[in-house]
């Protein structure tokens, strides 16, 4: 049961991550690229947190909080770029 | 609203903090205790004026209520906008007639305002693009109709009725 | 209880997995820059969300750590693509208007006569 369901949960996680990589190397402009890379990012974090239940790596967990941190640091600085202000 | 003390947000301010790390180090030995209890404290006393504006007030019991019954409004909505998204999104024919529509709102304090564009963010088809003094630009995945009054009723009253409980 | 609790986050689970997959659907099929964070924010908040909640369940040791986790996303995710849309706003990007209002447009435009 649960190795079927982790190879599942994976797979679709996979799926989602490629869909919005489409997007990332289609977007016509660096704002689309942004948003796709954003998507991504939570993605990982999910990922990560359910890596961290399989294997039972507790330390994975902080792991994703950190990149949950810097990843919405990066957004808010890509932001600040798009308008003017840096 | 102006008459909170000091003492009562940086209570307040300490109080949330404090409860934070007990979440982050999720431990109970003495000492990461007391570490925790300093390290709120002199982040609370740097940052308690812009974090709160009502203080320990947002313990009282009917405060609470308030908050908890948000919450609640809040959940059923983030989930309704998900199945509104999803069903656009499978829709082979995209209905969508999207627009970036205005409405003033009655609240005055800054917190307040954050949690009620970010609450118009999750909800079903509706997007803060900006906030100047009180009124908001929100981007309207279906619009129905310009005019401000209308928009105000029916994107934000559920949220704006509570909110205006809890911080004014 | 100890079943109860594991079925209860297996079902989160899939139903976080379905929000992301569908949120990054939206990206890929919605027609503009602005409608695509819509779907991208909505999809991908409630789908991180419940899916990390999920795995909270699972595993009740790390629940309160998981919780953090959630909390973080549900305050983070709207500012950061909100700041992200003010952003692309003032760089020029056009929404794409089916025969819907602008109404921001009038507060670029006097920003611009006033510097």
């Amino acid at each position: 049961m649960n190795d079927v369901f982790f190879i599942v949960i994976m797979s679709m996680l996979v799926l989602a991550g490629v869909i919005a990589a489409i997007r990332f190397v289609k977007g016509p402009t660096a704002a689309d690229r942004v948003v796709a890379m954003d998507n991504i990012s939570v993605i990982i974090i999910a990922t990560l947190v359910f890596v961290a239940y399989f294997f039972q790596r507790y330390i994975y967990i902080d792991v994703s909080l950190v990149y949950a941190v810097l990843g919405f640091i990066g957004i808010l600085t890509i932001a600040r770029y798009l308008e003017g202000g840096i | 609203m102006e008459n909170v003390s000091k003492i009562s947000r940086l209570v307040y301010t300490w109080v949330v903090l404090f409860a934070l790390w007990m979440a982050f180090t999720t431990s109970l030995a003495l000492d990461e205790v007391l570490v925790g209890l300093a390290i709120s404290f002199v982040v609370a006393a740097m940052t308690f004026s812009y974090f709160t504006q009502i203080g320990l007030k947002a313990f009282s019991p009917k405060k609470i209520m308030y908050q908890i019954q948000y919450l609640i409004i809040f959940i059923v909505a983030l989930v309704k906008a998900n199945f509104h998204v999803a069903k656009i999104v499978l829709t082979p024919s995209l209905p969508i007639n999207p627009g970036i529509v205005e409405f003033e709102t009655k609240l005055n304090s800054d917190i307040a305002k954050m949690i009620l564009a970010n609450s118009i963010t999750l909800t079903p088809g509706t997007f803060t693009v900006d906030v100047i003094e009180n009124r908001f630009y929100v981007h309207w995945l279906e619009v129905e109709t310009e005019d401000s009054e209308k928009v105000y009723k029916a994107i934000a009253e559920s949220f704006e009725k509570i909110l205006l409980k809890i911080y004014e | 209880m100890e079943t109860i609790l594991n079925y209860l986050g297996y079902f989160f689970v899939s139903i976080g997995a379905v929000f992301l997959v569908l949120g990054a659907f939206g990206i890929l099929r919605m027609p503009d820059f602005y409608t695509r964070i819509q779907a991208g924010t909505k999809s991908s908040t409630l789908g991180a969300m419940s899916f990390i909640f999920g795995v909270g369940l699972l595993e009740p040791a790390w629940f309160i750590k998981t919780l953090v986790i959630v909390v973080f996303i549900a305050i983070s995710n709207p500012i950061s693509s909100h700041a992200l849309a003010r952003g692309a706003y003032k760089s020029h990007h056009q929404p794409y208007l089916k025969d819907g209002v602008d109404a921001y447009k009038e507060v670029e435009n006097q920003k611009e006569v006033k510097l």
